[in-house]
């Protein structure tokens, strides 16, 4: 209730788009790129979301779009919020928010990394962050291809076989096929 | 079967240029002097690691080996999730001790390392200098199917496959993970092989070190520290 109190009120002002509940203490809204600032900082300063949970990012391939998801909690009243915002794929840059909570800073450079989307400003994010010496896609773009990277660039072991599971237990538990 | 639909860029080429605090410069020093430093020159030895010959005598050599299986000393060094069954052994549930069995915290005074379980690239770099700052005579265990194989990271782009392609590893303990007990019985099996002179890894590295430098050097792309880490 108190959410859909919440959605109303911001609506209009930053342009939200359909609050999407999930469960009484969980929602999600997707919030234009020009004014996700604008949002957190009231979210945090006004209604108390004080504290960032998670930042992360969604590789909607199909779409040519980047998904940011900020994750928001409010302790005192024991909600959480997950603000999205699109990304052009293509451009892959997003805003930094370190200046709003510090711990950010370490998230934007592990999609840095991770998704090679940029945060131009954010201290260190063109540093190595967990990878070393990495010269490919970033890993977690949905187009690499982590398999066929692993077979080409890792020596194996001969003998590791792969069975379908469905067509080995088929086989394993009705040997005449029936 | 290889699969062939693959996308990514290899860029295999690429360089990477040697950290700041590696390259060769010119320094003050605190009593003003102007010294030139080559860090990775001035701070390791350059030598090859060498192949330590057997005793002349049989009868020696034995009891050297015998010595050996009874005292090793193990590289507190955990890298994957296997780490997690080395600490039960420490303790008096399965008190791996009472086999003249202990943890060390540094490689100088070690001389078993065990790779308990997936190596990433970033982690291999480190156990491959942990492994060669070991004193010789020094054996290598492979805990866990994903030093065998690959285990369950078998796709992973981060993590090695096949452990013995790095390093020179003596025995392999399977399981995902093995239990304490399978180490225990590993480690009596690692006795058995060093009191019949078959743990020999250390000559191995010397004699392949070449190979073992080169495949290290292939999945390493951003070596940044000296052939041999002695
Ligand atoms: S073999 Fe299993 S337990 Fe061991 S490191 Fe691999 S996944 Fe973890």
């Amino acid at each position: 209730m108190e959410m859909r109190h919440l959605h109303a009120l911001l609506k209009q002002r930053h342009s939200l788009g359909q609050l999407e509940p999930k469960g009484g203490k969980l929602a999600f809204v997707t919030v234009p790129r020009e004014n996700l600032r604008g949002l957190l900082t009231e979210l945090r300063d006004v209604h108390g979301f004080t504290h960032l949970v998670l930042l992360t990012a969604v590789d909607w391939m199909e779409d040519g779009l980047f998904q940011l998801t900020y994750m928001l909690n409010n302790r005192g009243r024991d909600m959480t919020l997950g603000i999205r915002v699109m990304l052009d794929r293509q451009e892959a840059q997003g805003d930094s928010i370190h200046d709003l909570w510090p711990t950010a800073a370490t998230y934007q450079r592990e999609l840095k990394e991770m998704f090679g989307i940029d945060f131009p400003g954010s201290p260190r994010i063109d540093e190595e962050f967990i990878l070393e010496g990495w010269t490919d896609l970033p890993p977690y773009r949905r187009d690499f291809d982590s398999l066929a990277y692993s077979q080409q660039t890792y020596a194996e072991r001969p003998g590791r076989v792969t069975h379908d599971p469905r067509e080995y237990m088929k086989s394993k538990l009705y040997p005449d096929g029936v | 079967m290889k699969d062939v639909d693959d996308k990514f860029l290899k860029n295999i080429e690429t360089e990477f240029p040697l950290r700041e605090e590696l390259r060769p410069r010119r320094v003050t020093t605190p009593d003003g002097q102007e010294i030139e430093i080559e860090p990775l020159k001035d701070y390791f030895c350059e030598a090859a690691p060498k192949v330590h010959p057997k005793a002349y005598i049989p009868i020696v050599e034995d009891f050297y080996n015998w010595a050996r299986a009874n005292s090793l000393w193990i590289l507190g060094f955990g890298t994957g999730c296997g780490a997690i069954e080395m600490r039960p052994l420490m303790t008096p549930r399965f008190d791996a001790y009472r086999y003249g069995i202990q943890w060390r915290p540094t490689p100088r005074q070690a001389n078993l390392l065990m790779i308990s379980g997936y190596l990433s690239v970033k982690t291999l770099k480190r156990a491959i200098r942990a492994y060669e700052q070991m004193q010789g005579p020094k054996y290598v265990v492979g805990l866990g199917s994903c030093t065998i194989n690959g285990g369950m990271y078998w796709d992973s782009y981060n993590t090695i496959k096949r452990l013995d392609q790095y390093l020179p590893v003596d025995l392999y303990i399977a399981g995902c993970m093995p239990r304490p007990e399978a180490l225990l019985a590993g480690f009596m099996e690692l006795k058995k092989l060093i009191k019949a002179g078959k743990g020999e890894g250390a000559n191995k590295y010397a004699e392949n070190f070449a190979t073992y430098k080169a495949n290290q050097k292939s999945v390493i792309k951003d070596w940044d520290m000296p052939d041999y880490n002695w």
